[in-house]
């Protein structure tokens, strides 16, 4: 159980890990999550699950080395397994039936949109891509992209390739050349998916967003991965990921992501594991 | 005469174990349980037996361990009991069996928590007799949860020959026993012994699978399991809705709880969960769960730990002992104080908890006199860390994903009283995913009851629900 089958640098930060886990991939649907322990005295860490295959019995995952449990998680080669994976866990995207939706993915956030474009795709909606990073070496999935969307967009903060800029200012230059499109699905770091909820803002369009806040269980039991959305408190791992953009406290979330910001690096430089490299 | 006065409970001084996680309370010696058995009356008609929700053998085992028959003493207690150990740590006894003791008539109950512990320990100690796995009987049963209300009912089970597996949605099986009581009150390597006594009789244990998610209930039924018990607990937990509870430096009791002792944060970074240490901590509650919460904030290094809670120290519904406990700690308590807005600072971290003073006004539905606000009493308590521990509910996956399983409105699955039989045919439920957050002890009695309506059920006719 928990086999890695496959693995793959997809940047210098960035890896792409197949797993055996037969009751996940069985499962599975488009925005759910896993969450998982490398060692005995590891963290719980939620991943989305970027693609699933019933056939062989097997998720894949994407992460980018940023705490000491990626970098930890980065380190098993193939043949190695994980120590605890559990899931599907969170509640599956709530997809269009047709119409068309544009998918905007930043930074390792391609990665969790990538099996929402897979289904919409097969169900016959227009896809829309928009998938950025900082500079062209960070664009992750462009191939799996292409395959399941019909344009791509691809965007550099540095200009290194395609558009010069955020995710977020493409889609106002696609919205400002007439783009029609029925919903925006975000999914990527909180100051891009909160730049492309301001986006939408205006136009009144129906913009979808994954949270990824700090979780312990994902079933439900703890509440720290809880968020403010409409006013109201919601528990991620059981009521999300996805809720709409425009609702979510992001002031918030931004705050609680950072709640352990001085822990994570005395962890880092503890392990003694050469984080970040 | 007996002596009116039970034998006290060697105990750790507060001030040292205040701060660590060693357990408080150390254990009768051998002499220590012997003259407390001596004072048992060996009643003819028990009622101590009666007051357990488990009818363990009372009289009879504390007559053994009189007779230092110690390996005899712990059989007779796991006949009707597959958890002696956390048992004896953790149950309201002077709720239950010790509060119908005929001795306090004229002094102090027997101490039979204590002497339930003993025997379980001493039987950690000596090697325990490696129970009989009995033959099986070709039929499937399946437990969702791993807590003390289904290791109950998958120990009873399996003792009847049923092929027993229990599905736990964590990494580790335990339940409430390895993420929320704490290792200074119930050490995880007791309850770790209890799960392998439970495995030694044939059950087996699946981690990592959260049912209604990785498999459901009418899987298990495609599976060939004939009867499902749903132990899945009270997982959900409440907060109070008040301005602030979302800052950070705010925990439910669950997460508090859960990294400190399922995933051992107070050991970080040696083990690699965190958690904020706080210098002034205050709990909100004053259940079991509270006391627990407050006391491992001294034991991570706060230099004030505070109770709040809306009722008088009369209503709070933590066990004696553990609220005399926290007292000798050091942990200060604010009755008819009711928490009102949670202070943040710029940088959105809890720098305080507005409270408002209560008073007693007429008794409410619980019988209890309801507490109300006394206008302009508002004050504020500086602190960093703020624990809402005001109860749990039960999670819903389960209901929402098993067809016919009906819940109440606040989230407990529907089952019968006597045998736990929900709406939902060939599908038992029990604890605290009945109850609401309860007590451990009465979770177990909800898995006893069960596995005896399911073995009824499964060699019998099979035809009336």
């Amino acid at each position: 159980m928990n086999e890695i089958l496959v693995k793959k640098n997809l940047t210098p930060v960035t890896k792409l890990i197949v797993v055996k886990n037969p009751f996940v991939a069985a499962k599975a649907q488009p925005g759910q999550f896993v969450i998982l322990r490398v060692r005995e005295n590891g963290e719980r860490i939620p991943l989305t699950i970027a693609d699933y295959d019933r056939e062989k019995d097997t998720i894949t995952l994407v992460f980018q080395e940023v705490g000491l449990s990626t970098i930890l998680l980065g380190k098993l080669e193939v043949g190695d397994s994980i120590l605890n994976l559990v899931g599907p866990l969170g509640v599956p995207a709530e997809l269009p039936e047709s119409g068309t939706v544009v998918a905007v993915g930043g930074g390792v956030g391609v990665a969790p949109i990538l099996p929402k474009c897979k289904e919409l795709y097969k169900r016959g909606v227009k896809v829309i891509s928009i998938i950025g990073a900082r500079s062209k070496d960070l664009i992750i999935l462009e191939d799996e992209m292409r395959a399941c969307s019909h344009e791509v967009h691809i965007c550099t903060d540095d200009g290194s390739r395609g558009f010069k800029g955020f995710v977020s200012d493409k889609l106002k230059e696609l919205i400002d050349g007439g783009l029609k499109c029925d919903e925006v699905i975000a999914v990527g770091p909180i100051p891009m998916m909160r730049a492309t909820c301001e986006t939408t803002r205006p136009y009144g369009l129906k913009t979808w967003v994954s949270m990824n806040p700090i979780m312990v269980d994902g079933t439900g039991m703890c509440g720290a991965c809880r968020i403010t959305v409409g006013g109201k408190t919601r528990f991620v791992c059981v009521e999300g990921p996805m809720f709409d953009g425009h609702e979510v406290d992001w002031a918030e979330a931004w705050l609680r992501a950072g709640t352990y910001r001085a822990e994570e690096k005395v962890a880092v430089e503890s392990c003694q594991c050469g984080g970040g490299k | 005469m007996p002596v009116k006065q039970r034998t006290p409970m060697p105990m750790q001084d507060p001030a040292e174990r205040a701060r660590n996680f060693s357990q408080v309370a150390m254990g009768y010696t051998e002499e220590m349980a012997l003259a407390e058995a001596a004072r048992c009356l060996q009643c003819k008609n028990p009622q101590c037996v009666v007051g357990c929700p488990v009818s363990v053998q009372i009289p009879k085992f504390i007559g053994l361990i009189k007779d230092k028959k110690y390996r005899e003493a712990i059989d007779v207690i796991k006949q009707t009991n597959s958890l002696p150990a956390v048992c004896g740590r953790v149950c309201p006894q002077e709720h239950q069996c010790e509060s119908k003791c005929v001795l306090l008539r004229t002094g102090q109950p027997i101490a039979i928590g204590r002497l339930e512990r003993f025997a379980a320990d001493w039987e950690a100690k000596n090697g325990a007799a490696t129970p009989e796995k009995p033959a099986s009987n070709g039929k499937k049963v399946a437990v969702v949860g791993a807590g003390p209300s289904g290791l109950t009912a998958a120990g009873d089970l399996a003792k009847l020959g049923y092929e027993v597996t229990i599905f736990e949605s964590l990494h580790e099986p335990g339940g409430v026993l390895i993420y929320g009581i704490p290792e200074f009150r119930l050490p995880k390597e007791v309850v770790r012994r209890e799960v392998e006594y439970v495995r030694a009789l044939g059950v087996k244990i699946e981690t990592d699978v959260v049912v209604g998610r990785t498999i459901t209930i009418e899987d298990l039924f495609d599976d060939g399991f004939e009867a499902v018990y749903v132990a899945s607990g009270a997982g959900l937990p409440m907060f109070m809705r008040i301005p602030g509870e979302n800052l950070n430096g705010v925990y439910s009791a669950n997460e508090w709880l859960t990294r400190i002792n399922l995933m051992k944060a107070y050991l970080f970074p040696e083990w690699d969960t965190p958690i904020k240490r706080g210098k002034r901590v205050v709990v909100v509650g004053a259940g079991n769960v509270a006391m627990d919460a407050v006391r491992c904030a001294l034991r991570l290094g706060a230099e004030e730990a505070s109770i709040v809670y809306r009722r008088s120290r009369a209503e709070m519904p933590a066990r004696a002992e553990e609220v005399e406990n926290a007292e000798e700690e050091g942990v200060k308590f604010h009755f008819l104080t009711n928490p009102v807005e949670v202070i943040g600072d710029e940088k959105g971290w809890v720098k305080g908890l507005k409270c408002v003073k209560m008073e007693l006004g007429e008794p409410d539905q619980s019988g209890r006199r309801r507490p109300v606000p006394i206008p302009g009493s508002e004050f504020v308590m500086d602190c960093d860390i703020v624990i809402m521990a005001l109860g749990t509910s039960p999670n819903p996956i389960i209901s929402q994903t098993t067809p016919g399983l009906k819940a109440q409105s606040w989230g407990g699955l529907i089952a019968d009283e006597k045998t736990g039989r929900t709406t939902r045919e060939r599908v038992w439920a029990g604890g605290d995913a009945v109850t609401g957050s309860a007590t451990v002890i009465l979770a177990m009695g909800a898995g006893k009851a069960a596995a005896k309506d399911i073995h009824e059920f499964l060699s019998g006719p099979q035809d009336k629900w």
